[in-house]
């Protein structure tokens, strides 16, 4: 490795003016460096336990190697088209379908539906958490609750749904929104009840307000917690998605793949489950990406 | 002598094990440098904790007068990891000022220009650093300490005792240390006293004269009375 040789020169012998360095004395490099003997003895050759530096777009490698096999696949008759059409084929369908103008229309019901899930799960789930995560008689009331609706598969949950909320958007939203309350409700609080007690501690000795206390201590010591819940949340959304969109619906994606399937359309079903795992690659890196900035003070295995 | 900013009656604490502390009594003037020495496990924190109010755990009884103004530093530097160093030291303080006094803290114990940088930039003796400027920004009238520089290296220790003799002459706090090392308590403090079965068993002044060779021979007859009440023979310490 290249870098390895200004790495065992740089303590405790400065070759370059660091930018850095506040005190001036350790600006200048000094002149016995280059008199410096042969490197290598001193490499211990530690090895890094680390993952070295982040590649941009790495993230991209596992789906692109994916389709890079289907591909071959398809061409090479390796994959049956009957079974799973080549991705061309999607492509090719996909554009049919925007001509033919359903597409835009069936993908921005499905946003709009999965938009609306996120936001109003989200906001519950905090809310939950809070109550549940910062009292214990909060915890006692809404814990148990939670568990219970965990065990209950959203599945099962839809007749009821549509005897309550009717077959309208109300009921599609509901599913999405509790496929994002669970998980955002889980790790929120989870990350709300570990914060560390010496924190708490410190705060209790600086004598400061509870609303202090929440500000300057629980919310951000849990909010790790809170953007892990909110990526498995986004993954919950398209879940619900897929789910609810199979019942009673004239649009979304869902219903587009359904009506495909009556057709045995393979080609059309096959650009429904693309969109989802798109939208769903990309709403997960969006949250990461939202995660890595809010997360500086951070260091952990990966940076 | 002006009243005491700390007074303990008949400090009782246990846990639900054992006694720990049972019948504490101690009086700190203000601005007076206490050590605390007592073996490990003898409640030396138990007693710094009921002092901080912080010991929700255990049952007990007693009286405990302390100054509403006070500061705690641990033995780890306890920083928020989320918040920069700056914020770090004014966390908690109310005080249209905050930023500025902040600062200037950072100033004292030497870390002018690393108000941005993160805890985890730090060296061990570094975040204590801050710690210690945390607790002095308040101007608390009362400063406890269980072992600040425990976890510090012996030349990072010595530069940390300089800089804790420097800022106590600035801000002149009473305080309370726990330590474990007897030549440190002598070098920092007024007075000592030894915690021992849960009840305070010597309580000595660190008067150390102006004189070298008289400060050097009172010196070693604190250490040996010290050492006496820690169950230590002075043999045994030599090694
Ligand atoms: N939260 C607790 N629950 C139960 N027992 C405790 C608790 N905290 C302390 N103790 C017990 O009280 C006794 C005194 O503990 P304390 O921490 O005050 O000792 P210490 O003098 O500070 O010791 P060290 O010098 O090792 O820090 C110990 O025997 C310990 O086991
Ligand atoms: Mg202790």
């Amino acid at each position: 490795m290249t870098v390895r040789s200004a790495e065992i020169l740089r303590p405790p012998f400065p070759i370059a003016p660091n930018p850095l360095a506040k005190n001036s004395r350790e600006e200048q490099a000094p002149s016995f460096v280059a008199e410096f003997p042969s490197t290598q003895l001193l490499v211990r050759g530690t090895r890094r336990l680390g993952m070295g530096d982040a590649v941009s777009y790495g993230w991209l490698l596992g789906p692109a190697l994916l389709l890079v096999y289907w591909s071959l696949g398809s061409a090479t008759g390796f994959i049956d088209g009957r079974i799973l059409p080549a991705p061309w084929v999607a492509v090719t369908t996909g554009v049919d379908l925007i001509e033919q103008g359903r597409l835009q229309q069936h993908l921005l019901v499905s946003l709009l539906r999965a938009a609306q899930g996120i936001a109003f799960g989200t906001v519950a789930g905090v809310l939950v958490a809070l109550l549940s995560g910062l009292s214990l008689l909060g915890g006692y009331i809404f814990d148990g609750i939670i568990q219970v609706k965990r065990a209950v598969p959203a599945l099962a949950l839809i007749p009821f749904f549509i005897l309550w909320f009717g077959i309208g958007e109300v009921m599609k939203v509901t599913v999405v929104t509790l496929g994002v309350f669970i998980p955002i409700y889980i790790h929120t609080h989870n990350a709300l009840r570990s914060i560390d007690i010496k924190h708490v501690e410190l705060a209790e000795t600086m004598g400061i307000r509870y609303s202090q206390f929440i500000r300057h201590v629980v919310l951000p010591g849990a909010l790790p917690g809170f953007l892990l819940g909110l990526r498995f949340g986004v993954m919950g959304a398209w879940l619900g998605l897929v789910v609810v969109e199979q019942f009673n619906t004239t649009s979304g994606i869902g219903y587009m793949i359904n009506l495909a399937r009556n057709y045995a359309q393979a080609d059309v079903m096959l650009v429904g489950l693309v969109l989802y795992a798109v939208f769903g690659l990309l709403s997960d890196r969006l949250v990461r990406s939202i995660e890595s900035r809010s997360l500086t003070w951070r260091r952990t295995l990966a940076q | 002598m002006s009243a005491p900013v700390v007074r303990i009656r008949g400090l009782v604490r246990r846990f639900t094990l054992k006694g720990v502390l049972n019948g504490v009594d101690l009086d700190i003037a203000p601005g007076e440098f206490v050590a605390l020495l007592g073996r490990s496990g003898s409640g030396k924190s138990t007693l710094l904790r009921a002092i901080a109010d912080l010991d929700h755990e255990a049952q007990g009884s007693g009286e405990i007068y302390v100054p509403q103004r006070l500061s705690v530093v641990f033995q780890d530097a306890r920083l928020l990891p989320w918040k920069r160093l700056l914020d770090n030291v004014i966390f908690g303080l109310e005080a249209p000022d905050a930023r500025e006094r902040g600062r200037r803290a950072l100033e004292e114990v030497g870390l002018a220009g690393r108000e941005q940088s993160w805890p985890y930039e730090l060296s061990g003796g570094e975040q204590q650093r801050v710690a210690l400027a945390r607790s002095l920004v308040r101007e608390p009238e009362l400063l406890l300490a269980d072992e600040p520089f425990g976890a510090l290296d012996a030349l990072t220790r010595i530069k940390m005792h300089a800089l804790v003799q420097r800022l106590s002459a600035i801000h002149n706090p009473a305080v309370l240390l726990v330590t474990h090392d007897v030549d440190e308590a002598i070098k920092l403090a007024d007075r000592i006293v030894v915690l021992d079965d849960g009840a305070i068993v010597a309580d000595i002044a660190a008067d150390l004269p102006e004189d070298p060779i008289a400060h050097l021979e009172r010196t070693a007859e604190i250490r040996a009375l010290l050492l006496g009440h820690l169950g230590v023979r002075e043999a045994e310490a030599v090694d």
